[in-house]
């Protein structure tokens, strides 16, 4: 068959799936085309057209259009409708629990620092400059000052507000890049984990030193729930893309990197869902000055129990992998 | 070996082409990006001074989002495009180039981070210059590449001429040769393709404008024109 007769032939059907694709979604002649019969209908002239060595400018035209046809037919559908439920309620702990030993490992690089840390600026004041500069050391001081606290807290809503955007901002940044770390074959991660174990023992051991405890620990535990777990996952998430360059098992680096993604964004998903809550938290419960200390120590327990069963227990009468 | 093509056999048997994009107009496109998202928060900044300090946390919050996910929205709602993308004629892909869905966005740009370091995105570029896809840290992660869009091209219009049958039997490349010379017709200048079709005047016996003509009519002819 000459190549315009081919043309002559199938050009109808070829402008009826080609405006298809363009209107895809919009008009209701969506129903009317069959796309995987066309898709393989198009895909045999193409072969065809090919075989035959037709002009390239028919090859391209139908290149062009297997293509877009293609993206139609094997656009991943990712989000099931009970998907994100059954993730909260089941996936997210599974994927934790899965990965025991990467988190477990992260929360020692995360734990062991902020031990050391806070154990030596508790016992040695000059400790502290080490990791920070005087006029930092001051602020935070002045921070958690009991006396500071009726002046420094009370607070309008508006504030409370913008301190929300500046934790979101910060806090689900440090997170995201201890995350992206991992891919250093693991060293971002290791870093950021560290820095931050570091970082916090300082703060922790040396306002305990100062003897500003009821004005911190009310403050951090309700939303250090959620906040520190989620950096250790986060962490853990990193962890999982640096091992799988480091010791790729079986697969190649690439393949071994691109399954480690996945598993690692299973983790991902929740903890940013975990460190928005942190930031609600922080900005709109912690530092409310009006609740007594002992209601925000008890909820801020509460807290913590509640995301240690979280990731213990929910999930676990399911068969993994159901899906 | 310079070779940007990258090939996909899809489960119909048909061979999928694109070609890779490089790091230059990868790094135009995230310019343009860039510049879009510090207008958004210019504007954004000067509309919510009139909020005042309440006004901060949305800021902070929009350039929270605008840093993380502007390119995600738009790589997974806009067909694999940021308008930085778009302005370039490039478009994410998964590398078996089908459209990329939200997994696949996110950990490739939430690995900007680490492409980025220790400046100017200079562990990516180096990482894209050493694959044989370009394919950033984040790209390589999340099996995902940055291809052209090729552009719609409109069909061309051929010139009319009277087919006429080839003299005798050409094969398949002198064939070929003959019509992509009729399909080029408006890329090259009317001289230019005279003189093309002088190279044939020992078989064709004609000169400049007549010869071009016959050879447009077999051209023609082998399309499948009839009277």
């Amino acid at each position: 068959m000459r190549q315009r007769d081919f043309e002559n032939r199938y050009r109808d059907s070829w402008a009826q799936l080609d405006a298809w694709l363009k209107g895809a979604g919009k008009n209701v002649d969506a129903a009317t085309l069959d796309l995987p019969a066309a898709y393989r209908n198009l895909c045999q002239q193409l072969a065809v057209a090919k075989e035959r060595q037709y002009t390239s400018r028919l090859i391209d035209h139908l290149n062009q259009l297997v293509m877009a046809a293609h993206h139609r037919v094997y656009r991943q559908q990712t989000l099931r409708r009970r998907g994100w439920l059954h993730y909260l309620l089941a996936g997210f702990p599974q994927a934790v629990r899965a990965n025991g030993r990467t988190v477990a490992l992260a929360s020692a690089l995360f734990l062991l620092p902020a031990l050391v840390m806070g154990i030596g600026t508790y016992n040695n004041d000059a400790l502290v400059y080490a990791v920070m500069s005087p006029k930092d050391v001051l602020s935070l001081e002045s921070m958690y000052d009991p006396g500071n606290r009726v002046l420094g807290r009370e607070r309008g809503s508006d504030t409370d507000l913008a301190m929300f955007g500046f934790y979101i901002k910060n806090n689900i940044g440090i997170a995201f890049r201890t995350f992206a770390g991992g891919i250093l074959f693991g060293l971002g991660s290791i870093f950021f984990l560290v820095f931050n174990g570091v970082y916090l023992g300082a703060v922790f051991g040396h306002i305990t030193r100062v003897g500003f405890v009821f004005t911190l620990y009310p403050f951090v535990i309700g939303h250090g729930a959620f906040e520190l777990t989620a950096i250790v996952l986060a962490g853990a998430a990193g962890l999982l893309l640096g091992r799988s360059l480091v010791d790729p098992g079986q697969h190649r680096r690439s393949v071994a990197l691109r399954l480690a993604s996945i598993e690692a964004m299973k983790i991902l998903y929740g903890t940013f869902l975990m460190l928005v809550i942190a930031a609600f938290l922080e900005a709109f419960w912690s530092s409310s000055a009006a609740t007594p200390i002992s209601i925000k120590l008890g909820v801020g327990g509460l807290l913590w129990l509640l995301v240690f069963a979280y990731f213990s227990l929910a999930g676990r009468g399911e068969v993994t992998g159901e899906n | 070996m310079l070779d940007t093509t990258y090939n996909v056999e899809t489960p119909e048997g048909i061979d999928l082409h694109a070609r890779a994009a490089g790091p230059v107009p990868r790094i135009l496109a995230y310019a343009v990006d860039v510049l879009y998202r510090t207008l958004i928060l210019a504007a954004l900044g000067i509309g919510l001074a009139f909020a005042d300090t309440a006004g901060i946390g949305i800021w902070l919050v929009c350039s929270f989002l605008l840093e993380w996910f502007y390119p995600v929205f738009f790589e997974v709602l806009r067909g694999g495009q940021t308008p930085g993308k778009k302005a370039f004629g490039l478009m994410v892909v998964n590398d078996n180039l089908t459209p990329i869905a939200w997994g696949a966005s996110l950990v490739r740009n939430l690995l900007r981070f680490a492409d980025f370091l220790p400046f100017a995105y200079a562990t990516g570029v180096i990482a894209m210059t050493l694959g044989r896809h370009f394919q950033r840290l984040g790209d390589l992660a999340a099996g995902t590449l940055v291809v052209y869009r090729e552009a719609d091209k409109a069909p061309v219009t051929l010139p009319d001429s009277t087919p006429l049958p080839p003299p005798r039997n050409l094969k398949q490349q002198d064939q070929q040769a003959l019509i992509s010379l009729f399909e080029r017709h408006n890329d090259l200048s009317e001289a230019r393709q005279q003189e093309l079709a002088n190279l044939l005047e020992p078989i064709t016996q004609k000169r400049d404008s007549a010869a071009l003509g016959y050879l447009r009519s077999v051209a023609s002819w082998l399309l499948g024109g009839r009277d």
